[in-house]
């Protein structure tokens, strides 16, 4: 079940070959919701759910997809499935999935999608792919996560809609940050993050600027 | 005068890159010289000018609730918009096909130099981007349509260039190697966006 193989497959996507900070991968979303941290959790898992599925389906059908029309085959497994996963939000988290509006719509076009299934589903069988999908899923999410905890912290005081700066610091003059619910900050978050990652494993750094 | 506002505002307020994010992938990866990031700003700002203008006459004469009326009767009541996000990559990979293959064939030269960018242009998330939030907006007609997607897509090619022309400047510069690279395109591309904010609220006429 969980051979060495497929324990990479799962594990490394989650920091040492992680999409977002390493692979450059779905970054539009990354930025675009986290402003706080509800649409981003449940981006994640709108990720995650996509991801695994998709890489199950052309995992499966690898082998009658003639490679020239491929990349035309994924797309409309993943937007299939992307629409499933937009009619259910729409159904049961509507507030949310108004937050989320395009985003929803753009996990097609996410780039770690397309690389997955390029890079993994094609040459792989279904188990290790669905767990190559959970993986990456999980690798995005941490970051989405990660970056909308301390957006939200730091733009609104907040945790998940709760109060958690208390009143005194405000009392004492202490201010939210307001350019943190701005988009720009989006881009310096992800790259204080990349620095302490990249800080903490050196042989990921770039040699050119 | 509306049309220039929007053109405007979808440059500059709106930009694709610095307020939503679109099309990052490629922005990242094709931005190390001006002259490759200039071609894959121009062949996206005319996939957009392409597209927009399809999606917008496929949205409005087939998907909206009640689009199929110009059919008859018992079709006032159809409602496919749920079939929006298949529809609008099926034209976007198609149409970027036919590009292709006409670029190729007219224009050798042209297509030397965009041909490695035409097909990652289908998954480029700022013109399927462009589609949903040309829906989002509910344009008045193909016009406006055609002019918010030519608006989008040089503001996409100006944030591009941009970054493109600063990190030749900074090839030379003394980074802290965690960030050289990625890091500090980041960064930049931040501080460009705070800069873009200036631009708010700009109105013309």
């Amino acid at each position: 079940m969980l051979s060495k193989r497929n324990k990479e497959a799962l594990f490394n996507p989650l920091s040492k070959e992680n999409p977002v900070l390493v692979q450059i991968l779905g970054i539009c979303s990354t930025l675009a919701v986290t402003v706080s941290l509800e649409p981003a959790i449940v981006m994640s898992i709108s990720v995650i759910a996509v991801l695994a599925l998709s890489n199950v389906i052309i995992s499966l059908i690898r082998n009658t997809i003639p490679t020239s029309i491929r990349i035309i085959v994924q797309l409309v497994v993943v937007a299939a499935l992307v629409i499933i996963v937009q009619q259910f939000l729409i159904a049961f988290d509507y507030d949310v999935s108004k937050q989320l509006s395009v985003f929803i719509g753009l996990i097609i076009t996410n780039c770690i999608l397309m690389g997955r299934l390029e890079a993994f589903a094609l040459n792989n069988s279904p188990w290790p792919s669905f767990l190559d999908g959970i993986g990456n899923g999980l690798g995005y999410g941490i970051i989405l996560v990660i970056v909308a905890f301390f957006r939200e912290l730091l733009g609104s005081g907040t945790i998940l809609g709760f109060k958690v700066i208390p009143q005194w610091c405000y009392d004492h003059g202490y201010m939210d940050n307001g350019l943190m619910i701005l988009p720009p900050m989006a881009l310096i978050t992800v790259a204080c993050i990349i620095w302490v990652h990249r800080a903490r494993n050196t042989d990921l750094q770039e040699t050119s600027n | 005068m509306e049309e220039l506002n929007l053109f405007v505002k979808s440059i500059f307020i709106d930009n694709m890159i610095f307020a939503y994010f679109l099309g990052m992938c490629s922005y990242l990866a094709v931005s190390k010289n001006v002259k490759t990031a200039l071609g894959l700003g121009v062949a996206v700002t005319f996939m957009l000018v392409v597209t927009i203008p399809l999606n917008y006459m496929l949205d409005k004469y087939v998907l909206q609730p009640g689009a199929l009326s110009w059919l008859g009767e018992q079709f006032s009541n159809v409602d496919l918009s749920f079939l929006g996000l298949i529809m609008f990559i099926a034209v976007i990979a198609s149409a970027t096909q036919l590009v292709e293959m006409t670029v190729e064939k007219f224009s050798p030269s042209l297509y030397a130099s965009l041909g490695i960018f035409l097909p990652l242009i289908a998954v480029n998330c700022a013109i399927l981007g462009g589609a949903l939030f040309m829906q989002q907006k509910d344009f008045p007609s193909v016009w406006t349509a055609t002019v918010y997607g030519a608006g989008s897509g040089i503001g996409w090619l100006l944030a591009i260039v941009g970054i493109a022309a600063i990190r030749e400047k900074i090839a030379y510069s003394h980074i802290p190697a965690p960030l050289k690279g990625v890091g500090i395109t980041f960064i930049i591309t931040g501080l460009m966006g705070i800069a873009f904010m200036s631009f708010l609220g700009i109105k013309l006429g």
